[in-house]
């Protein structure tokens, strides 16, 4: 790592403060720390090498998990994932939110890593991560995993570049309907989580958020569903048994009427395109229908329908498929 | 990594002027932008600093293995770094492997949270209590994990052992009755690569069942 200066802001703005604008020279050499799971990597590959890392651990509040009067569940951006896992209120309002948290890296990982982090986490595409290799998204021309080795890349909302995000929290958090609470200088915005990614074609390729040097993710409102019925779930498929990042991963919740008939739907894939990928089609298409065999194969198949596999990762589209009758299956049992 | 090492580090950073852990008086938003007309008001956001700053080397205490130890740290030295090359005497039980978060040899206990030591600041674990595998045997006794992983022959080159101590303490103290599912779970993090993970995991049922009948549960 190239030595850097560390500040500790007490204050929200006192943090803010310490961001330079686009046009101040320091821009793009001052980072924020949370967890230090993601950042410390990029820091020792030397993908990054910042001057000033600006370490939010010390901010109060946003260490918070609170249950509003409305059921609202409010996370701060610094809450660890461990914690997400282990919260009551979590595990049984938010359950895909809890396995999606629970589901991360190792417990070393998720006893530091933070929601924030979580979120705004940089891509695992191995030449993304390689020092040498400058690909579009670290400013040069081309994105390598296109035409070289992309069993790990995506197969839905790639081009430019074929990153797949690799949060396994934000689709979940996606299908929850959450929002993003986002602080900058000039006050605080807040917008559906789903709006936070922006696909490589939207937004800069250079990153996967909106947010600007100038901001800080404070917190993640989830608010209550309307209505009963309600049911949520994440499945995550791994390559290694122990611990590692989605090849495909499925957060689905629904909520059921009383003929086990679907009210309303939300679909969300991780793992397989550079956000955490909507299903809007699938999930206006379910409302009305019983979660059995059929509805299944159609859901599964509608989803997948435009995916473009890259030479070495089609079989993400039948994985994925399979996880999508799986969590359907699964809430329909729950 | 070559610049995490104490020497290179040496190499490109000034000689340690200890203590330069500079504050920097961040009344900025306030003061400076005119919004505090009144006088004592701006004085007290001036006294008390809104940041605090670290530059070069500094010392800071820690809390290792229930004894509070002052250790010259840069901003970038991981705690894994502090540990094993900077404190006296140097604590070499968490072991420099990947240096990435990935196989869990430098795992440590962070107020009794196993956490990987190489992908922690040393300057985070102020405030916290670090325990390292050299805290957790009580008055030269082996605890009841290491006494099992010798019992049952869980270790071979030894390298992933202390980080295996550690993440199997640390579970059967929150869970005494821990299940084989729930050990793996636990130790999902931490990589062995001679291969040990069947004594390991008989270790960690038989040392679970020692502390229940030890009564902890
Ligand atoms: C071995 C290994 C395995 C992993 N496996 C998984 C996995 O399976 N699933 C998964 O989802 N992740 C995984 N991760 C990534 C892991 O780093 C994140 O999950 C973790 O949550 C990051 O959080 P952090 O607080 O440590 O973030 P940091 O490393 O501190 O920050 C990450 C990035 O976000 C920015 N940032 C942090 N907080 C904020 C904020 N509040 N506002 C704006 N920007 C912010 C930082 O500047 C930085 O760019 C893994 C990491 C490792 C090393
Ligand atoms: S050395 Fe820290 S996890 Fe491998
Ligand atoms: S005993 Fe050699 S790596 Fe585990």
């Amino acid at each position: 790592m190239k030595a850097f200066e560390l500040i500790q802001p007490k204050t929200l703005d006192a943090a803010l403060e310490a961001l330079p604008g686009a046009r101040d020279p320091r821009a793009g050499k001052v980072k924020l720390l949370a967890g230090g799971q993601d950042l410390l990597g990029e820091l020792k590959e030397h993908l990054i090498d910042p001057d000033q890392l600006v370490n939010l651990k010390a901010l109060p509040g946003l260490d918070r998990i609170e249950l509003g009067a409305d059921g609202a569940l409010t996370i701060g951006a610094l809450v660890t994932l461990s914690r997400i896992e282990g919260e009551a209120a979590v595990r049984e309002r938010c359950t895909a939110l809890a396995e999606a948290a629970g589901a991360v890296g190792s417990l070393q990982i998720r006893n530091l890593g933070t929601l924030g982090g979580n979120l705004c986490q940089r891509p695992r595409c191995w030449y993304y991560r390689h020092e040498q290799a400058v690909c579009i998204k670290k400013g040069g021309s081309e994105c390598f995993a296109y035409g070289g080795l992309n069993k790990y890349n995506a197969i839905l909302g790639g081009g430019p570049s074929y990153i797949v995000h690799p949060s396994d929290v934000a689709p979940a958090l996606v299908a929850l309907e959450a929002q993003a609470v986002i602080r900058g200088k000039r006050g605080e915005r807040k917008l559906p989580l789903e709006e936070f990614f922006t696909l490589p074609s939207e937004g800069s390729v250079l990153r996967e958020n909106v947010l600007s040097s100038e901001e800080i993710l404070t917190q993640v409102v989830v608010p209550a569903p309307v209505g009963s019925g309600w049911r949520s779930t994440y499945l995550k498929f791994r390559e290694r048994g122990s611990y590692d990042f989605a090849l495909s991963a499925v957060a689905l919740r629904v909520a059921l009427d009383a003929e086990q008939k679907i009210r309303d739907a939300r679909l969300v894939l991780g793992g397989v395109a550079p956000i955490p990928w909507r299903c809007e089609k699938v999930e206006k298409a379910l409302v009305g229908r019983k979660i059995d065999a059929a509805t299944c194969e159609f859901a599964a198949k509608l989803a997948l329908d435009g995916a473009e596999p890259l030479e070495h990762n089609a079989y993400k589209i039948m994985l994925t498929q399979a996880l999508i009758t799986k969590a359907l299956r699964k809430l329909a049992a729950s | 990594m070559a610049d995490e090492h104490p020497k290179a580090a040496d190499a490109n950073a000034p000689r340690p002027s200890f203590s330069r852990r500079s504050l920097f008086r961040g009344a900025g938003a306030l003061a400076a932008g005119g919004a505090v007309a009144d006088a004592s008001r701006a004085a007290a956001a001036a006294a008390a600093p809104t940041a605090v700053r670290y530059v070069g080397m500094s010392e800071i205490e820690l809390e290792i293995n229930g004894a509070a130890q002052k250790v010259a740290v840069e901003p970038r030295t991981t705690l894994l770094n502090a540990l094993r090359n900077h404190c006296t005497p140097p604590l070499t039980g968490a072991k420099l492997v990947c240096d990435r978060g990935s196989c869990g040899a430098c795992t440590v206990l962070l107020d009794g949270q196993p956490v990987y030591s190489c992908m922690t600041l040393a300057i985070d674990a102020i405030g916290r209590k670090v325990t390292t595998v050299e805290g957790v045997a009580k008055g030269g006794e082996l605890n009841e994990v290491q006494r099992a992983i010798c019992e049952h022959d869980g270790s071979m080159c030894g390298f992933c052992t202390p980080g295996f101590v550690l993440s199997i303490t640390a579970c059967l103290e929150r869970k005494p009755d821990a299940s084989l599912d729930e050990i793996k779970h636990a130790c999902a993090g931490n990589y062995c690569r001679c291969g040990t993970y069947p004594h390991l995991f008989d270790a960690a049922l038989a040392a679970g069942r020692a502390l229940r009948a030890k009564g902890g549960k």
